[in-house]
């Protein structure tokens, strides 16, 4: 795998002529992990009832709450039919139950984890999403989480460096 | 049953779950795969069993954890594991806070930074007596923590001036941005007990 073509590294905008090639290399098992990490996260083999184009549509919104503009475009390129109204930060899932608990819970733990609660977990719960679709949103929004910051720190250190 | 704990400790809570664990006896092959089960190693945690329930993320994050954390070179184990108290503080999540506060204590063998960044939450590097460097790093990770993030070229430049490489700013960056995501399982997905 080549590190400056992960989806981290080029949403950064971090070439293989930048300064930090260096302090990269030596990072590329876990640049690579990451990438593999998104693969599983967005496209996973088996998605259980959290389609691709849902995890696309959260994926953009996520990044957008996160003012990720370059991550937000990537995963607009990973849209299909539905992601788009996802990733719409004014929607809440109209008159669709479960859609509208996904994204309420993806907001709540995306913008504000700290006030998380056992209720939340019951929420999705009544929506219809058994234990195993509620730990594959969880585990979307925590990846997503982590890559809007690792985005965000990259950027930094290319502007210092 | 005892309550969730609320306050931030260095005695590392007991966690429970709030969703239905994996049975490692009824686990795939994909799900023993993913949580690294061999013969000699039956003994899984109530979380890894948890996280059991989408093993395709799993075998992907257990190896990054390890790396971000426990890898060779860069950044101190001491100083990695403030990364992840400072998200951990911000997204006050008890039982990553108290695990890594945990262990940053037993590797610098002192108590008194951990008591410094629990005794004021909201702003930890102002209110308190860190040296400089220990500063920086907490005021860098915990700007990064928030939602979208806050910090900025001048708080890596502050790094910098305290003496850190890029390698052990990257160190820093994937850290808390790790505990970024781990808070946001481990604080969703159980709630932190006291161990009886």
């Amino acid at each position: 795998m080549d590190i400056f073509e992960t989806i981290v590294a080029k949403a950064a905008g971090i070439t293989s002529a930048s300064p930090l090639k260096g302090a990269l290399t030596l990072r590329s098992d876990i640049l690579e992990l990451t990438e593999n990490s998104h693969e599983a996260s967005l496209r996973p083999i088996q998605p259980g009832g959290l389609a691709h184009a849902e995890r696309a549509g959260l994926a953009c919104r996520m990044a957008k709450q996160n003012d990720e503009a370059s991550l937000a475009r990537h995963y607009e390129r990973l849209f299909s039919v539905g992601s788009q109204v996802i990733a719409n930060t004014g929607f809440d899932g109209g008159d669709d139950a479960r859609l509208k608990a996904i994204i309420r819970h993806t907001d709540l733990i995306t913008t504000n984890p700290k006030e998380a609660t056992a209720e939340d977990i019951a929420a999705l719960r009544a929506a219809g999403l058994d234990d195993a679709d509620i730990v594959r949103l969880s585990e979307l929004i925590a990846f997503v989480s982590y890559q809007v910051r690792v985005v965000a720190g990259l950027r930094l250190m290319a502007e210092v460096a | 049953m005892s309550e969730p704990l609320k306050d931030f400790t260095t005695v590392v809570p007991f966690w429970q779950p709030r969703v239905t664990p994996v049975e490692l006896a009824n686990a795939t092959d994909e799900q023993l795969e993913a949580m690294k089960v061999t013969v000699s190693n039956t003994k899984i945690g109530e979380y890894t069993l948890v996280l059991a329930l989408d093993p395709e993320t799993l075998q992907q994050r257990t190896p990054l954890f390890n790396g971000i954390m426990y890898g060779r070179g860069g950044l101190s184990r001491a100083e990695t594991e403030l990364g992840a108290v400072a998200a951990s503080v911000v997204n006050r999540c008890i039982y990553c806070a108290a695990v890594h506060a945990n262990r940053y204590n037993e590797l610098t063998k002192t108590e008194t930074v951990i008591g410094s960044i629990f005794g004021s939450t909201e702003s930890a590097a102002e209110e308190t007596k860190l040296d400089p460097r220990t500063a920086a790093l907490m005021d860098f990770a915990t700007k990064l923590s928030q939602c979208p993030p806050e910090a900025t070229k001048a708080d890596v430049e502050q790094l910098i001036e305290n003496g850190l490489s890029m390698g052990e700013v990257l160190d820093l960056v994937l850290s808390a941005s790790l505990f970024g995501w781990a808070n946001r399982l481990m604080h969703v997905l159980g709630d932190p007990l006291p161990q009886d």
